[in-house]
């Protein structure tokens, strides 16, 4: 799955992926681009036990997120 | 390299905890250095005196081009750029910002302080404050409800690059206005208050550059008095939380240091003890604060980094103040007349304002709803 989360502020990130944890997603990718909701989603993520993987594609932050 | 480390240090929890405690220290002293008592900073009742010193509002004593304010745009601006966030952007719904800007400026003046007050209010012993930030909470909890069932004011966009320089150029020219003091004709702007409030404050150099450096950190870090809140309400988050605890910790021992600390409910300065407005005005504030997207501070710091939704939402308030003093909406000091306090609060229609704000702002929250 992936979720798309660029030009929202958050918290709407972290609750588009709060969703998918919440639907015990075990791979999600989510592509912010910004900054902060990139470190937000991270934070979440690793509170809830994810593995996290960055990459920046054309300006746009993109996170794998596995379990 | 160094800048990243440091960068990183910044996002860190430390990081927070040092813009908490940088504010909760600094605030204090330029209460010291002449702000007004329990005001060393305060977003809300600042830009009031901005609106007014321009003549949007008239009421005398409340009249001064903050530097504060300034500084905190100007100062994020600077940090955006060096760490390369600065991101002209803008689209997201902005006359339902501006809206939720004057509402949150009517219910903030309703209690007389933005949130970054009521802590500091708070650390002066108010213990009004107390009901304010109680109100703040509620308004954030019923806000989160709306923000978990799909409430968004949809996508930003990229957009031209001088576009994101418009509030910071607003900033310089009303540091121009606030250095030069220029009279555009002989009773008329720029006024500067004589008594109250609005003429107590600290020299203009030392303002700004606490400001800028506040204004720098607070972008780095995305401290967010409302998103603290927020975030331990809705997904369990303490991050923006340390900040917040560490600013009322060094505050409150700054105060005592500096003898600013007197415990009390009634009389306190530029503050009123009518409980029930003390909570109804901050539930308004913190509701249309969710709404928006940040605390009045944070939208500073924001539309210093290019984001002109938030941008909006600053003229917004700066608006809102404009009638909350034309239309007498916000709330009256308690006032002591020969030994005895006099408790004050909201005129009548300042109370009929604030509930227009909260039925405004749930609508808000309930038609604007999709899935993303």
């Amino acid at each position: 799955m992936i979720i798309d989360a660029c030009g929202l502020s958050c918290p709407q990130p972290v609750i588009l992926a709060m969703n998918a944890i919440k639907d015990n997603k075990s791979y999600f990718q989510i592509i912010v681009d910004s900054n902060v909701a990139s470190e937000n989603v991270k934070r979440l993520a690793e509170s809830k036990g994810y593995n996290i993987q960055m990459e920046i594609i054309d300006e746009k932050i993109q996170l794998t997120l596995t379990k | 390299m160094a800048r990243k480390t440091f960068s990183q240090f910044l996002a860190s929890s430390w990081g927070i905890i040092v813009t908490g405690a940088v504010i909760g220290i600094l605030a204090p002293i330029l209460q010291k250095f002449g702000n007004p008592p329990n005001m060393g900073i305060c977003v809300a009742c600042f830009e009031r005196d901005i609106a007014g010193a321009i003549g949007l509002h008239r009421v005398s004593i409340v009249q001064y081009i903050r530097p504060e304010i300034l500084g905190f745009v100007i100062g994020s601006m600077i940090a955006a750029f060096i760490f390369r966030e600065f991101k002209a952007r803008t689209g997201s719904a902005p006359i339902v910002r501006f809206i939720l800007g004057v509402f949150a400026m009517i219910g903030a003046l309703c209690f007389l302080g933005c949130p970054w007050r009521a802590l500091l209010r708070l650390t002066g012993g108010d213990i009004n404050a107390v009901l304010g930030l109680l109100g703040l909470t509620i308004g954030i909890g019923i806000g989160d409800q709306f923000l978990k069932y799909g409430y968004n004011l949809g996508r930003s966009y990229k957009t031209y690059f001088s576009a994101g320089l418009i509030m910071p150029i607003i900033m310089f020219g009303l540091l121009i206005l606030l250095i030069l003091h220029p009279k555009f004709t002989q009773d008329g702007a720029v006024f500067f208050s004589e008594k109250g409030p609005g003429s107590m404050h600290a020299p203009i150099i030392i303002s700004l550059v606490v400001s800028l450096i506040i204004g720098f950190i607070a972008q780095r870090t995305r401290f967010c008095t409302m998103g603290s809140i927020r975030d331990v309400l809705l997904v369990g988050d303490l991050h923006l939380m340390r900040g917040i605890i560490a600013l009322v910790i060094t505050a409150f021992l700054t105060n005592l240091a500096l003898g600013q600390v007197h415990f009390g409910i009634q009389g306190q300065p530029i503050a009123h003890s009518n409980h029930i407005w003390n909570v109804l005005g901050m539930t308004l504030a913190g509701l249309a604060f969710v709404l928006a997207g940040g605390c009045p501070g944070r939208q500073l710091i924001l539309s210093g980094e290019g984001d002109n939704d938030a941008g909006v939402f600053v003229l917004g308030m700066i608006t809102g103040a404009a009638f909350a003093h034309n239309f007498d909406l916000a709330g009256k000091p308690d006032k002591i007349v020969e030994g005895l306090t006099q408790a004050g609060g909201p005129s009548f229609a300042g109370m009929i304002a604030v509930i227009i704000g909260i039925a405004v702002c749930l609508a808000i929250g309930f038609t604007m709803r999709e899935k993303i």
